[in-house]
């Protein structure tokens, strides 16, 4: 009864206040617009350098892969500044306004709400990605050939667990203030240090950010037994990519325990 | 059994003591009014009632329930009306009763037959498929007032129902929670006496975090019935006028004074017998020309006056 109304109650809201169109909108057209661009870009510098040919002659001719690349770079790249930006008000706006007062004053468990948030963000950006996924699929598909479907669908999963990490720590900071701009602040700060200490090779092989390199393996069709066999990949540079997955979840569930918790404790 | 029930309530917002000890009771059925000053504590009072702030000490219990202690079981009680109800913008009225409805668990036809029956009673059938974001002010406090009767409360929290309304808004408020009387417990807190004194039958006063008396509204005017001066001096005398109300401050038989014009000065006196021999004596002595001396029944207004004075001293 209280997940369900709170659920419900923030699945309006994403639609009424076209934060679903928004993210919708975004992710679709990086999802349609990396394949041409993996495919077109030599024909871009061409047209564009005045010594375009002799530049297209150093570079090796377009692959499927370099879409997967193109496609995994825009989606999560942007993919991470949607998630912060539709989540950092989205605690911080109802405390400050009063709209979480009056709700909470009625049988409407703290937990309930936190999570009804975070079920209706999840709903987004998996339905987002299910439209960009396709779209990526399809271009792909006529540019390039036909990519891996089970390959192409793991690549679009590990995405949506890495967005997922951004948009549960982005609810944990909007639950900790009223200030939805220090929320943002806070979660930007919290990007920028996974970003930095997923780029060192012993860390790194722990962090999020590794997913986006088993995403890029699975989508170009060299990670896909892995998915089935549940074998360790291993990874050019060290590791497996299982702990960062485990690491990822973990990260979900703890920030969204640690909100319920810190929300639970606050007065309103 | 007391509908709300309060022992010994303290609260501290680091060195503000919001609450100091605040205890009282409400009987079921009731129309309390809560008065107090600006800051005394009334809305953090209400605000641990309903559970969305902690104490630091004391106890408080609704319909013998304790606060805090019974798994939103006194939530399922209330009905709460914040001093300025904040809505989803982009929701209308119907949805936003809708909405609170399914809080409490009501089927579907419960739902739909409340929301129309509360837009019905608090006039917003007209805009009940209008988004709240373009609602006035009066229209959002009468939304406020629906909402917190979704599930026929027993008791109800109203913070300052009226005091950001225009005169209009105000009586149509007033007449709407009047006519609860009987139906549930309503619990008002407010600052504007008029109102109290209008539709409550029972006062409690409430001053730097404690209750300093409560009782019947009939009860408190007769035990303060003192009477109260009215004097009002020439308009050209207002200097000398001030001078001299000035002055009563040390005269051991008065309580205080209040000024509803600038010539005009409402005198409140703890031994009225002293007054009337000497206040007259006093203006004319003073050098005022009076263009009005009388006695008259001392109002709630008064009464409060009179109280918080006296607290604060």
């Amino acid at each position: 009864m209280g997940f369900g109304s709170a659920f419900r109650k923030e699945w309006l809201e994403q639609r009424r206040t076209y934060r679903l169109l928004i993210v919708a909108v975004v992710l679709l057209l990086f999802g349609l617009m990396s394949p041409l661009l993996a495919r077109y870009t030599p024909e871009i510098i061409r047209m564009a350098a005045p010594q375009g040919e002799e530049i297209i002659k150093l570079l090796p001719p377009p692959t499927a892969g370099d879409a997967v690349d193109q496609y995994l770079k825009n989606i999560t790249q942007f993919g991470v500044l949607l998630a912060l930006f539709m989540t950092m008000g989205t605690m911080s706006l109802e405390k400050d306004r009063g709209t979480a007062a009056l709700m909470l004053s009625k049988p409407l468990p703290r937990s309930a709400f936190v999570l009804g948030k975070f079920a209706s963000l999840a709903l987004t950006f998996t339905l987002s990605l299910l439209l960009a996924g396709a779209a990526g699929f399809y271009y792909t598909w006529l540019l390039f050939g036909p990519p891996d479907p089970a390959g192409w669908l793991g690549l679009n999963v590990l995405v949506l667990i890495f967005l997922l990490v951004y948009v549960a720590l982005t609810l944990l900071c909007s639950t900790m203030t009223k200030s939805q701009v220090l929320a943002g602040g806070m979660s930007f700060g919290l990007w920028l240090t996974l970003s930095l200490l997923g780029a060192f090779p012993r860390i790194g092989d722990y962090l999020p950010r590794q997913l986006t390199d088993w995403a890029a393996r699975l989508g170009k069709g060299t990670g896909v037994d892995s998915i089935g066999n549940l074998s360790p990949l291993i990874d050019g540079r060290s590791g497996t990519y299982w702990p960062a997955l485990a690491v990822s979840l973990g990260l979900i569930a703890a920030s969204l325990l640690v909100s319920c918790l810190i929300f639970k404790r606050q007065e309103l | 059994m007391d509908a709300v029930r309060v022992e010994g309530l303290r609260k501290r917002f680091g060195r503000v003591t919001a609450l100091n000890g605040l205890s009282l009771s409400v009987e079921s059925g009731s129309l309390f009014g809560f008065l107090g000053p600006n800051g005394a504590g009334k809305t953090t009072a209400i605000r641990i009632l309903t559970g969305l702030a902690g104490a630091d000490g004391g106890r408080a219990w609704l319909s013998g329930i304790e606060v805090g202690k019974g798994n939103g079981r006194t939530a399922r009680l209330l009905g709460y009306l914040p001093q300025e109800p904040a809505f989803y913008p982009w929701m209308t009225a119907a949805e936003m009763l809708d909405h609170v409805a399914r809080t409490f668990g009501l089927n579907a036809a419960e739902r739909r037959r409340s929301t129309e029956e509360l837009l019905g009673l608090c006039g917003l059938k007209e805009a009940s498929r209008r988004r709240i974001g373009g609602f006035s002010g009066g229209m959002k406090q009468r939304l406020g007032i629906a909402q917190a009767l979704v599930n026929r409360p027993a008791i109800l929290l109203l913070d300052e129902p009226v005091s950001s309304l225009d005169p209009f808004g105000r009586k149509e408020l007033l007449d709407l929670i009047d006519g609860l009387r009987g139906r549930c417990t309503v619990f008002m807190s407010t600052h504007i006496l008029a109102d109290v004194e209008r539709i409550c039958d029972t006062v409690g006063i409430i001053d730097r975090g404690r209750l300093i008396v409560q009782a019947s509204k009939k009860a408190l005017l007769e035990t303060y019935a003192a009477p109260v001066f009215d004097i009002e001096a020439d308009s050209d005398q207002e200097a000398a006028f001030r001078s001299w109300t000035e002055s009563l401050a040390r005269v051991p038989w008065m309580d205080s004074t209040v000024f509803p014009e600038k010539s005009t000065v409402r005198v409140l006196v703890n031994d009225p017998a002293a007054a009337k021999r000497e206040l007259l004596a006093s203006a004319v002595k003073a050098g005022l020309v009076l263009t009005r001396f009388e006695t008259v029944k001392p109002t709630l207004e008064d009464v409060f006056i009179k109280l918080v004075s006296r607290a604060g001293d």
